[in-house]
C-alpha cells in the first residue's frame, strides 16, 4: 500500500500564553524566540497512522510538507517514526495561501509522486486549524474523503475507518483510492528511537518549487478568503482566590459560593 | 454580483429541527434582514417537509426540502450532493452550517466543490461596511481571534459554533414557500458507506450537554486520583472532562479529552483541577460562564481565565469541597 501523508510545521502549541504574541499589522503571529516548531499534533498521528498500516501490511510512506526550508525538520521526525521519502514544498508563491491554494499545491505534487492509495492528512492544523485542507485536497483530485478518524484498517480494495461523532463512533467504508483525516483520538504517536533516527539524519530531503511541480501562478493568485483582522482576546476576567485559613475552609468557602453560583 | 440570500443548512434531530439550525436561522434572519435579502433553509430527509412550518416559523422565507430515505442519517457523498446541486441552482450569497459532526466534515468538502470562502467553528457572524460576511473565529487554540472575510469567492460560507447565539424567536403567524428538492440522491454515486454506528455510553451526563462539568490535568497523578474528579462531577450532575495529557495516561477516555484537539464545552460551572490552562485545552473550555481553577502553582496560566481559584494540592481540597457541596446538594 503507497500512502503519502501530508505534514505541517507549526508553532509549538504548548507554550505558555505569555510567549504568545501577534503582528496585528501583518496578521501573522510571532514565532517565540527560543521555542523550536513541532509537527502539527494532528499530522503526527496521521503519520502514526500510516506507520500502523505499514507495519501490518507493508508499502510505503511518503510525506510532503508545504512551508519554510526548515520544514524537512517534520519531514525527518515523520522518517524517523517510519515513513520511507519525504519533501517540502517551498516557494515564495507558497506564502499565505489560504486553504484552496494550499490544497492545490499539495494536489501538485502528490500528481508528480505518482501512484498511490491512500492520502493522509490531519484534521486540521495545530495554528490557524482551519479544518479544510484535507476535503478540497480530496475533491482536487476526485477521491473518497472521510474525516476525523481514529482507526484505519485496510484490505485488498478498500478501507474501514472508524471515526469520531459526538456520542461515539461511526464506522465508515471508503475505496481506495481515498483520503482520510486524521484526529488526535487515534491514540499517542510513536517515539522514534535508534536506527530510524539515524536513517531520517542521513535522509536527503528534497524542496519541490512551484516549476518543480507544475503549479501555475494563477491557481496560486486566487484567493478565497483573506484574514481582515487578528487580535488576541482581552480576558478581563479577574480571578478572586476563595479566602480559607487551611484547604479545608477554602474548599468549604469555595462550595458556598459554586451553590449559589449554581 | 448574481449571488443573493442566506441559506441556512439545516439539520434534524430525533424528529425536529435541531438547536444548532434554530440558532442560524436567528443569525441567518439578521444577516438576511442587513442585507435586504431572503432567508432560506435546506432540511434534508423524509421528515423534511413535516418540520418546513418550523423553519418558516424561526425566520426562513424558502424551505428546500429534500425528502429522501437517504439523508435520513448523514452520509458524505449524499449530503455533499444534495446541498452542491441546491447552491449550484439557487446561489446563495451566504451559506450557514453548524459547527457539528455534520458541518464540520460538510462545510469544507461542499466549499471544496463550490470554490467559495469557507470560516471553520466561527464565534461570531457579522457584515462590513461592503457587506461582506464577517466571520469571527478562534486561531491557535484560542489564543487569538482572526476575522475572516471572503471578497470575491462565493458562497461566503461559515459552520457557527453551537450556542454561540440566542435561538431563533418563533413567530407561527409568518409565511413562507416550501420549495421540494428536485430529484433524489443516486445511490451509485456514493463511494463513502456508513457501516456502523456505535453509541458511546457515557455515564450520567453527556460533556456537551452538561451544565458542570469538571476536568482534571497531568497534576492527577495516577487514575485512582482522577476517581476524585469524578465524585466532584457525580454530586454536581456533571460531567467529567480531562487533558489531552490526562488521557494520553489513560487516566480518562479520549472521548472526553477538551481543548482544540477534543471537545469544546461551554457549562454554566467549569471545574478545573490540576490542570496548568495549555491553551490548547483553554481553548475547550473558554465559553464556561464560570471558570474554577483548583491548582497548587499559583503561577499556572488557568488563573487567568478562571473566575475563582484555590492555591492549594486538589488532594486537600477535594474532598472537603466534594463533601460540603453533597451536603449543599442534598439540603
Amino acid at each position: 500500500m503507497n500512502i503519502i501523508v501530508c505534514v505541517k510545521q507549526v508553532i509549538d502549541p504548548e507554550i505558555p500564553p505569555v510567549k504568545f504574541k501577534i503582528d496585528p499589522e501583518k496578521k501573522e503571529v510571532v514565532p517565540p524566540p527560543g521555542v523550536p516548531p513541532v509537527i502539527s499534533v494532528f499530522d503526527e498521528r496521521a503519520v502514526e497512522a500510516a506507520c500502523r498500516l505499514k507495519d501490518k501490511q507493508g508499502g510505503t510512506i511518503t510525506v510532503i510538507s508545504l512551508g519554510p526550508e526548515k520544514a524537512s525538520e517534520v519531514v525527518k521526525h515523520s522518517i524517523a517514526m517510519g515513513a520511507d521519502e519525504g519533501y517540502v514544498l517551498n516557494d515564495a508563491a507558497f506564502e499565505g495561501l489560504d486553504s484552496f491554494g494550499i490544497a492545490y499545491v499539495l494536489s501538485k505534487a502528490i500528481a508528480k509522486i505518482g501512484a498511490y492509495d491512500l492520502v493522509l492528512c490531519g484534521r486540521q492544523s495545530a495554528d490557524w486549524g482551519s479544518g479544510q485542507v484535507g476535503s478540497i485536497l480530496a475533491e482536487i483530485l476526485g477521491i473518497p474523503v472521510v474525516t476525523l478518524a481514529c482507526d484505519i484498517e485496510a484490505a485488498d480494495k478498500n478501507i474501514k475507518v472508524k471515526r469520531v461523532v459526538k456520542d461515539g463512533y461511526e464506522m465508515v467504508e471508503a475505496p481506495l483510492p481515498s483520503l482520510v483525516t486524521v484526529s488526535s483520538e487515534l491514540g499517542l504517536p510513536r517515539l522514534p528511537a535508534g536506527m530510524r533516527i539515524m536513517i531520517a539524519a542521513r535522509k536527503q530531503v528534497p524542496v519541490w518549487k512551484a516549476a518543480d511541480i507544475g503549479a501555475e501562478a494563477s491557481e496560486l493568485d486566487k484567493a478565497h478568503v483573506e484574514i481582515t483582522k487578528l487580535s488576541v482576546p482581552t480576558r478581563k476576567t479577574e480571578c478572586e482566590m476563595i479566602p480559607g485559613d487551611s484547604p479545608d475552609q477554602a474548599a468549604e468557602n469555595l462550595a458556598a459560593k459554586l451553590a449559589e453560583l449554581l | 454580483m448574481d449571488n443573493k440570500g442566506v441559506l441556512v443548512i439545516g439539520e434534524i434531530v430525533e424528529g425536529k429541527l435541531a438547536p444548532i439550525t434554530i440558532e442560524l436561522l436567528g443569525a441567518g434572519r439578521k444577516l438576511a434582514d442587513e442585507l435586504g435579502e431572503e432567508l432560506s433553509a435546506l432540511l434534508p430527509g423524509s421528515k423534511a417537509s413535516g418540520l418546513a412550518k418550523d423553519a418558516i416559523a424561526c425566520g426562513a422565507d424558502k424551505v428546500y426540502v429534500a425528502e429522501d430515505g437517504l439523508l435520513d442519517s448523514y452520509n458524505s457523498d449524499a449530503y455533499t450532493q444534495v446541498a452542491a446541486d441546491l447552491c449550484q441552482k439557487a446561489l446563495p450569497s451566504v451559506v450557514l452550517l453548524g459547527h457539528t459532526d455534520i458541518g464540520i466534515d460538510l462545510a469544507p468538502r461542499l466549499n471544496g466543490r463550490l470554490g467559495g470562502g469557507l470560516a471553520m467553528d466561527c464565534l461570531a457572524l457579522s457584515l462590513d461596511a461592503a457587506k461582506l460576511l464577517v466571520s469571527t473565529r478562534p486561531v491557535f487554540g484560542g489564543n487569538a481571534h482572526a476575522e475572516v472575510v471572503s471578497k470575491s469567492a462565493r458562497p461566503q460560507m461559515a459552520t457557527l459554533r453551537p450556542k454561540t447565539v440566542p435561538q431563533a424567536k418563533r413567530d407561527d403567524s409568518r409565511k413562507g414557500e416550501v420549495i421540494p428538492v428536485e430529484g433524489k440522491v443516486d445511490p451509485s454515486a456514493l463511494k463513502v458507506k456508513v457501516v456502523e454506528r456505535i453509541k458511546e455510553e457515557v455515564e450520567g451526563v453527556k460533556l456537551e450537554d452538561a451544565e458542570v462539568v469538571v476536568s482534571g490535568g497531568r497534576g492527577m497523578g495516577s487514575a485512582e486520583n482522577f476517581e476524585m474528579i469524578r465524585e466532584l462531577a457525580n454530586v454536581l450532575g456533571g460531567a467529567v472532562g480531562a487533558t489531552r495529557p490526562a488521557c494520553d495516561e489513560g487516566w480518562a477516555p479520549m472521548t472526553l479529552q477538551i481543548g482544540q484537539t477534543g471537545k469544546v464545552v461551554s457549562p454554566k460551572l467549569y471545574i478545573a483541577v490540576a490542570l496548568s490552562g495549555a491553551i490548547q485545552h483553554i481553548g475547550g473550555c473558554l465559553g464556561s460562564k464560570y471558570i474554577v481553577a483548583i491548582n497548587k502553582d499559583k503561577e499556572a496560566n488557568i488563573f487567568n481565565v478562571a473566575h475563582f481559584g484555590i492555591v492549594a494540592d486538589y488532594k486537600e481540597v477535594l474532598p472537603a469541597l466534594t463533601a460540603k457541596l453533597k451536603e449543599l446538594v442534598s439540603a
